[in-house]
């Protein structure tokens, strides 16, 4: 027999999980984790990644306007381009990496599915001024995905070009005001929860609107005798969001909608927490005039640095007529894309052309793939989880609410009274222990607001994990272990970040030092 | 010479028709290290509770209600460049602006500092 003698040792005696050795290294990395320079330190004008030819005699047409003095971009070789952002993509959190708490944000899983189909050539070789006669395949998929959010929403129109939530918010109270002004008086008041989104506020503004905030009940809900009081003939329209950002379904919804709509005003729901009463509440039902869809929170599509948003917004009948061009019809023959508005209602365009195709394609993938069940099932779950993540710590942090909860929980600050630990002190521990903190100081109707939402995509097992993690940290803090949260991350690749100096003196370019 | 002090926390020093407005010791512990301060222009008009001026922290933007109503007078110029004044004298170096006071029965409406004290210690 052949015998390997190299010896080469196959055990050694700290093998499994290593804990960091204390020989600094020459390098600064830390093994798997490298350290990484900006572009500008790394790169310089003497190396390129690609090869032009030397330029020959060629006549000087810029009548003096030439540049004189270098631009001082870096060069860096193919390899050097690559290694550097496959670096610093591995410095990254992402929702490919681990849960991702955050409320409010429905950070889900991105599935494979989505994104194989949307790379089919059909759909991804295609560019919006090709003519429609070349697409109907894309239209036809922009209808059919209109289709399913108008028969989940239970609404009559939607509007697709719409490229973000706070995007759809804009076209939500844009077709609100053109309502309004076809009917003589736009009105300038929007009134608003307190628990609301910072978007809803910074919409209505941007829309001319005045905004006056609307209590919260001790249950975390709109205080609708409050509500009633606000409201009046100057009153364009309330913005709520359901279930609203502490985790609760706004049970008085209907009466809500009854009483807005008594004054003549509109009825704005915020659809970011879609994801908990999709397949199982349809907001036409409860009087909404107005919601946008977050594609990229409900439907799954990639967000928060993964992709850009997507924010259709579906519209009651009254709204409809002022809804923004283009828009997919189908015609007798083939799809249509409508324009130019004929009947001078619409209040314009939003965006150069339809909307956010890919997204479209991932969202009707998701839409497709789980079918009218599979969606209700989506939102059982998400419910599901936050339930047991809320039932599972509430023993040893303070939830604000004592729940049911819908697909997020919500817990505050007084389990850490008299621990020197804030809110973000034990956040940034969470970074040490792997995970993505959760919303933090958000909503602003609890102290030291502490936002989990962990979607339908965790099992159990990494519910479970998460659960464990928070208790330890919790168990830690109440320890007196003061430091292991007032210096976290420990384990990042920077430590805490000075935020009061970054916004006193924010560096916004890179400048050469002096040689 | 007189302060008075608003339940959402300006304080206003009150010398003849003049006071000066800032935010109390509180308001700037509650608010965090401020970043940034927009302030009212000298001359313009504001009623009492209107939004004259806007503070900005790491943590959020909020709102300055002006305490009574009148003209501006004078702004603090020194928080355009360092708004941290904010934070460490709040009721000093870190006042907002002076205000022309209009009606000075608007002042009745506002606490003492024993009375905010008190306001203060319910809110815990």
């Amino acid at each position: 027999m052949t015998m390997n003698n190299q010896g080469r040792p196959t055990s050694v005696e700290n093998s499994g999980n290593s804990t960091r050795s204390g020989y600094p290294s020459y390098t600064g990395s830390r093994g798997l984790s490298q350290v990484e320079g900006l572009i500008y330190e790394i790169g310089d004008t003497s190396r390129t990644g690609v090869d032009f030819p030397e330029v020959e005699d060629f006549e000087n047409r810029l009548g003096g306007m030439e540049r004189t003095e270098e631009i001082g971009l870096a060069g860096l070789t193919e390899p050097e381009a690559m290694r550097h952002y496959t670096r610093l993509s591995r410095k990254n959190y992402a929702i490919d990496l681990g849960l991702y708490p955050l409320g409010s944000c429905t950070m889900k899983h991105n599935p494979r599915l989505n994104e194989k189909v949307v790379r089919l050539p059909g759909l991804s070789d295609i560019h919006p001024l090709q003519p429609i006669s070349t697409t109907q395949g894309a239209l036809d998929l922009i209808d059919t995905l209109a289709h399913w959010l108008k028969t989940l929403t239970g609404m009559p129109a939607v509007a697709m070009s719409p490229k973000a939530g706070a995007h759809g918010e804009l076209c939500g109270l844009m077709t609100i005001r053109a309502a309004l002004e076809a009917k003589g008086n736009p009105r300038s008041i929007v009134l608003a929860p307190e628990s609301a989104h910072g978007t809803n506020p910074a919409t209505a503004t941007l829309c001319g609107y005045t905004v006056k905030p609307i209590p919260a009940t001790k249950d975390g809900r709109v205080d609708l005798e409050a509500m009633k009081e606000a409201l009046g003939p100057d009153v364009a329209a309330i913005m709520v969001t359901n279930p609203n950002t502490c985790g609760l379904f706004e049970r008085e919804i209907i009466e809500i909608a009854d009483a807005v709509h008594e004054i003549g005003g509109y009825f704005y729901c915020d659809g970011a927490n879609f994801n908990a009463i999709v397949g199982k509440v349809r907001p036409g039902d409860l009087g909404v005039d107005a919601m946008h869809i977050n594609l990229h929170k409900t439907f799954s599509t990639p967000h928060g640095g993964g992709g850009p948003g997507a924010g259709p917004v579906v519209l009651s009948e009254a709204l409809a007529p002022y809804a923004p061009i283009p828009y997919v019809v189908a015609g007798d023959e083939e799809f249509e894309l409508i324009e130019h508005d004929k009947s001078g209602k619409s209040f314009g365009r939003m965006t150069a052309f339809h909307g956010q195709m890919g997204m479209f394609v991932r969202a009707l993938a998701y839409m497709m793939s789980h079918g009218a069940d599979g969606l209700a099932k989506v939102a059982e779950d998400s419910v599901l989880n936050a339930n047991y993540i809320l039932a599972s710590l509430k023993d040893v942090m303070s939830a604000s609410f004592n729940g049911p909860c819908m697909h997020e929980a919500l817990f505050d600050d007084r389990f850490l009274k008299d621990t020197g630990v804030s809110t973000l002190d034990f956040s940034k521990a969470m970074i040490d222990e792997g995970y993505h903190p959760m919303t933090m100081y958000f909503p602003l109707v609890v102290h030291g607001a502490m936002l989990i939402e962990p979607t339908e995509s965790e099992s159990k097992l990494s519910v479970d994990q998460f659960i464990g993690m928070m208790r330890h940290l919790v168990a830690a803090a109440k320890a007196g272990e003061k430091e292991r949260f007032s210096g976290a991350p420990y384990n990042a690749p920077l430590r805490r970040l000075d935020e009061t100096a970054a916004a006193r003196n924010p560096v916004l370019r890179w400048t050469k030092p002096d040689q | 010479m007189t302060i008075y002090y608003s339940e959402d926390h300006e304080w206003i020093e009150v010398e003849g028709k003049t006071g000066t407005v800032g935010i109390t010791d509180y308001a700037q512990n509650a608010l965090g290290d401020i970043v940034f301060v927009e302030l009212p222009e000298v001359g313009e008009d504001f009623a009492k509770g209107d939004e004259v001026a806007v503070v900005e922290s790491v943590k959020a933007a909020s709102e300055i209600y002006c305490p009574v109503g009148g003209e501006i007078t004078a702004v603090n110029e020194e928080l355009e460049d360092n708004a941290a004044l904010v934070n460490t004298s709040p009721d000093g170096d870190g006042w907002f602006f002076k205000i022309e006071i209009a009606d000075e029965s608007e002042l009745e409406s506002l606490m003492d500092a024993a009375g905010y004290k008190e306001f203060i210690a319910g809110l815990e």
